[in-house]
């Protein structure tokens, strides 16, 4: 049954102007490239269609009840300042040296901070609009050109029109770098629309480790946020990117996120969804040279009224190339989930391995999830299998560790909690894996917890 | 004081289907017994029913524990008043390590008997569980595995039975515990028995199709049981005689009585 929550007088797209587009850039200080960028984006998002439930993609997930009327506000040139974040957000990710530290507040850098040792190095860790005027060629050559590109849909056109922040990182070729670099973006307006952007291009057999951190603040209204995330894995590179995404539950969020991985190039990618009221994702990784591997690991709790819509793809555009996607999610309240799945090779792409699986915990009989996988292989010699299972929580499971003493609610916790575990543990900072926990237990118990103190690791 | 199990003409139905039909047996703390019978008699039905586990409905009798009834006491408090079982099959539960598992059974009892209790301290807890698996012959990295999660039968065993050692039961329930276990396995196990039953006088029911067990956890009591129901009880030479002779003369006895 599809219920209509659209109201007749609430306008059915955002309500930008060409005006809006100039506007933006001249507050930016855009170079002229960028704004001719921007512009084309804008007509080419005017002529393309809002998605709509016909389409494929679309077809489980209804946004119609976002204001556009009351979300479509964008930052204005107050600057925000930093104590909105929460302290504990802005605490260092690991003891020692640190990579760096970018935050925004409602779309406006609030800080930049990057090591001096790594700069000189010819690392760059900057925001987005510095870039464009200090680093055109790398910019003109990247952005929005290889990975997610305007013509990807309407979302990704008004992105590119209309992107208000983002950070860019560059690693050069051969260089390893250990020390994390971290991205807070931080939204504490209501009736805001920001649009965020993060590129990073790692040059061959270059290493690097970032996290990006979404973070909204409660509010009366609703807000939204069109993402673009593009991360270039050059050949024989290895990026390790963990995107967690808490907005408020009043946010609607549109994003593409796209990986390409070069010949022998690693990626190992972490996604978290537990914020916002309605979520769609596109999550893509294209593995474009022989030996590529991407891991992609997905994680989300939705409860209440959330919608989350993972849309993710896997193409294996070489031979020899291997992907592995697990995603896993719960659903609790009336919340509703969508996971779709789907492998991609071409006939001369033989000796691909590709996996996908989708991992569905049912908290609620109210609740609602899909998990559907999708093979499109026209290769071979390949191997390429899928898998989506969904269960509820399991009796016996409870039984045994309340046999043992423990508490219905706490053997629930620790059940639910248990599920997530070898998702959490794919997160290399013990702070971002606490923190994700606290707020994984707050969705389960419905209510704020007690720090509890976790045996993270068993030292024999 | 010496705390008494008392299971008091105990029956049970899984699925509306009657399976035990008044089973009468007193367990003292200190006591071995040893509960045999052929498969299918409802021993696993007994061990279970122990805990409360919901899927097995007492139609009529009672498991009274040091003269209070726990029918009305879900799993937890059973634990806490002081019953283990040791599962024939127990469960896997990915994502959870035994020692965290552990910690929260050892803090959820603390915090039972007083409210304010902070726990158990991680350094403590170590302690603890260190001298514990050393205790048992078992790894110290067994601790940080998932439970039961890819576990051999023998490692599932004698985690059932280092849970036994940390939780400090007053009567324990071990439900086909040498099943499965190798000659090794089995007189690690045994002797884990022994030792916490000799520390602790813990009260053992054995259950067990067989006797090999009974040769290294010593009974003094053996009951036999036949559908449904205990149809002989005596000392350690009956586990002999049903090793020697089979169920069949019980088998032949019941049908003729």
């Amino acid at each position: 049954m599809v219920v209509a929550r659209q109201r007749r007088d609430m306008p059915s797209a955002p309500l930008y102007t060409r005006a809006d587009v100039v506007a933006l850039s001249d507050a930016s200080a855009d170079p002229q490239w960028l704004r001719e960028a921007r512009l084309a984006a804008w007509d080419l998002y005017e002529h393309l269609p809002m998605p709509s439930r016909q389409q494929e993609e679309w077809r489980r997930t209804d946004y119609r009840h976002i204001r556009w009327d009351e979300v479509s506000k964008l930052p204005n040139g107050v600057t925000p300042s930093i104590d909105r974040v929460p302290e504990h957000m802005l605490q260092p990710l690991v003891e020692g040296e640190q990579g760096g530290m970018i935050v925004f507040v409602d779309g406006k850098l609030v800080r930049n901070q990057f090591s001096e040792r790594l700069a000189a190095q010819g690392v760059i860790f900057t925001d987005l609009h510095t870039a464009a005027r200090q680093h055109e060629t790398l910019l003109r050559t990247h952005l929005m050109t290889k990975a997610v590109k305007p013509t990807d849909g309407k979302f990704a056109a008004l992105h590119a029109a209309l992107w208000t922040h983002g950070v860019f990182v560059y690693v050069p070729r051969g260089k390893m770098i250990e020390e994390p670099m971290h991205v807070v973006m931080y939204q504490s307006a209501d009736g805001m629309t920001t649009m965020g952007h993060v590129l990073v291009v790692l040059d061959e057999a270059s290493q690097a480790t970032v996290l990006v951190d979404y973070q909204g603040k409660a509010g009366e209204s609703q807000s939204s946020y069109v993402g673009v995330t593009e991360l270039l894995v050059g050949d024989a590179a290895n990026l390790k990117y963990v995107g967690l995404q808490d907005w408020s539950r009043q946010t609607f969020e549109f994003s593409h996120q796209r990986a390409r991985v070069g010949r022998d190039g690693q990626l190992d990618w972490v996604i978290g969804t537990m914020g916002g009221e309605f979520v769609k994702a596109f999550v893509e990784v294209e593995l474009d040279g022989q030996g590529a591997h991407g891991r992609v690991s997905g994680m989300f709790f939705a409860d209440q009224a959330q919608l989350f819509d993972h849309d993710t793809q896997q193409n294996h555009n070489a031979p020899l190339t291997t992907s592995d996607l697990l995603f896993k999610g719960a659903a609790k309240d009336e919340a509703r989930t969508v996971w779709q799945g789907m492998i991609k090779s071409l006939p001369q792409m033989q000796k691909i391995d590709g996996f996908q699986a989708s991992r569905n915990l049912l908290l609620s009989p109210d609740a609602r999830m899909d998990g559907i996988p999708g093979l499109e292989i026209e290769a071979d010699d390949v191997r390429c299998t899928h898998a989506a299972t969904f269960g509820t929580l399991e009796e016996q499971q409870v039984f045994y560790l309340m046999s043992r003493g423990i508490d219905r609610a706490d053997a629930e916790l620790m059940v639910t909690e248990g599920f997530f575990d070898e998702l959490l543990a794919r997160i290399p900072f013990e702070r971002v894996r606490a923190r994700l926990r606290a707020s994984l237990d707050e969705k389960i118990v419905g209510h704020d917890l007690d720090h509890r103190d976790v045996l993270e690791v068993w030292v024999a | 004081m010496t705390a008494v199990l008392e299971i008091r003409n105990l029956h049970v139905s899984v699925e509306d289907k009657p399976i035990l039909r008044g089973v009468n047996l007193v367990v003292k703390q200190g006591e071995v017994h040893a509960m045999m019978g052929p498969n299918g008699s409802g021993k696993s039905t007994l061990a279970n029913v122990m805990l409360g586990n919901p899927a097995y409905v007492v139609t009529e009798g009672d498991i009274i524990l040091d003269g209070e009834s726990v029918l009305e006491m879900e799993a937890n408090e059973r634990s806490r008043a002081g019953l283990f079982l040791a599962f024939q099959y127990p469960v896997a539960i990915p994502g959870v390590t035994l020692a965290n598992f552990l910690r929260l059974a050892i803090n959820s009892r603390m915090k039972a008997e007083d409210p304010d209790s902070k726990g158990i301290s991680i350094p403590e807890f170590r302690r603890m569980m260190k001298q514990k698996m050393d205790f048992l012959g078992v790894d110290h990295s067994f601790a940080g595995r998932y439970l039961n999660d890819g576990f051999s039968g023998g490692e599932k065993k004698r985690a059932e039975v280092l849970q036994m050692a940390v939780l400090n039961p007053k009567i324990a329930i071990l439900d086909e515990t040498d099943s499965g276990l190798d000659i090794d396995a089995l007189r690690i196990v045994s002797d884990g028995v022994n030792k916490l039953q000799e520390a602790d006088q813990l009260g053992v029911l054995v259950i067990t199709h067989y006797q090999r067990m009974l040769n290294y956890v010593k009974p003094e009591y053996v009951h036999v049981m036949f559908q449904g129901q205990i149809v002989e009880s005596g000392g350690a030479d009956l586990a002999l005689k049903l090793e020697e002779l089979g169920y069949d003369w019980i088998r032949e006895r019941s049908a003729v009585g």
